[in-house]
């Protein structure tokens, strides 16, 4: 099915679609960062500072939620041979690592004040650090190669090498003691955050999608256009 | 359904993945004791030896052991089945209070005294206004 779509068609929409993700994009972060900067309350123990959190955290969110994205179409890209896979996770990948050093900056930002450190090599920042270097591998390698084959493989696997260090990140702050907290959010048990906190944070965690989908449709378009270009009709 | 290709490319990946996990976990498990990033008072304990090694002991600070002195700061460190105590001249920072968290680094005297040369504020994953606070602590 995805093999013989005509990029013409996809790049009727996805040209489109920028300025409407764009303009969203806007309307929910001015949303969004008054309810984390003004509206939302400040915390009993840190005060002010729990004000980072509501970058910090939608910034770790989408780096690991979009690096997992880039390894499953990039698996099921390789098992299928769908070229427009490959594509769709080098379009992703940019604003997956500019989330993730958006998130290592402000935890150091946040652990100044609270922890009284800049940086620690505890389990999770640490983990967090090894996900900002795949994502720059993974970038490097789609400009090391001219044979589009060999790059789909080499990207393959560096991104089979990365998800393993995933669920490291996830669990690092329940398997060891670590500096770094425990999530406040749980899915299946109790928050052990206030209400009035969780929203901004929701959404926040809006906007910054918003934003990767924002520039994922650039990223993508740029790749449609260099296949037009090169007289493919075909993904 | 699908090409004999298809399968076995599905196959590689998944062989590759059991690998990498399996070796992983392998890996991590025997690290473990590099992977954390401090030891509570109760591995202190059972330690066999002393060692003059850097280390960070972590754990709450137990409530009513702050004494604050002229060059330096003592307090103990707890996790409610053994205790160890801290000795510190320097500056704490503004998160360090009784009945929160802590990690100490420095030396360790014996498994009962710890020389701090840096302290830290460990923060819990708990985030609520002032008021919230306020009102859990009348009930």
């Amino acid at each position: 099915m995805f093999k013989h779509l005509k990029p013409n068609k996809i790049f009727l929409l996805t040209s489109k679609a920028p300025k409407y993700v764009l303009l969203a994009f806007i309307i929910i972060l001015s949303i969004g960062l008054t309810e984390a900067l003004i509206l939302s309350p400040e915390d009993y123990k840190q005060s002010h500072s729990v004000r980072i959190m509501y970058v910090h955290v939608p910034a770790a969110w989408i780096s690991l939620g979009t690096f997992s994205a880039i390894t499953l179409l990039s698996l099921v890209g390789y098992i299928f041979k769908i070229r427009n896979f490959f594509l769709i996770s080098k379009s992703l990948a940019p604003s997956g690592l500019l989330f993730n050093i958006i998130a290592l900056v402000t935890g150091s930002i946040w652990g100044k004040p609270t922890w009284g450190t800049w940086w620690a090599w505890d389990a999770r920042i640490t983990s967090m650090l090894i996900l900002a270097m795949f994502y720059l591998m993974y970038l490097v390698a789609w400009r090391i190669y001219k044979d589009d084959d060999k790059t789909f493989k080499i990207t393959s696997i560096i991104t089979l090498l990365g998800i393993i260090n995933v669920p490291i990140i996830k669990y690092s702050v329940d398997w060891w003691n670590t500096l770094h907290q425990p999530a406040s959010i749980n899915i299946l048990s109790k928050s052990s955050i206030h209400i009035s906190m969780l929203y901004p944070l929701i959404i926040m965690t809006a906007a910054f999608a918003l934003f990767s989908l924002l520039i994922f449709l650039m990223k993508y378009n740029t790749e449609l256009i260099k296949i037009k270009n090169k007289g493919l009709d075909r993904l | 359904m699908y090409g004999r290709k298809v399968k076995l490319r599905f196959f590689f990946i998944l062989l590759i993945l059991l690998t990498l996990i399996l070796s992983a976990f392998l890996i991590l498990k025997s690290l473990e004791e590099n992977v954390v990033y401090f030891q509570s008072p109760t591995e202190i304990q059972s330690l066999s030896e002393v060692d003059k090694k850097k280390i960070r002991v972590g754990g709450m600070v137990k409530v009513g052991s702050i004494s604050m002195e002229v060059k330096e700061v003592k307090f103990v460190i707890t996790d409610f089945k053994n205790d160890i105590n801290v000795i510190y001249s320097g500056v704490v920072p503004n998160l360090f209070t009784e009945g929160k968290g802590v990690v100490a680094e420095g030396y360790l005297k014996d498994k009962n005294f710890f020389l701090a040369t840096k302290i830290l504020a460990k923060h819990d994953e708990n985030y609520m206004p002032p008021e919230v606070k306020a009102a859990l602590e009348e009930k």
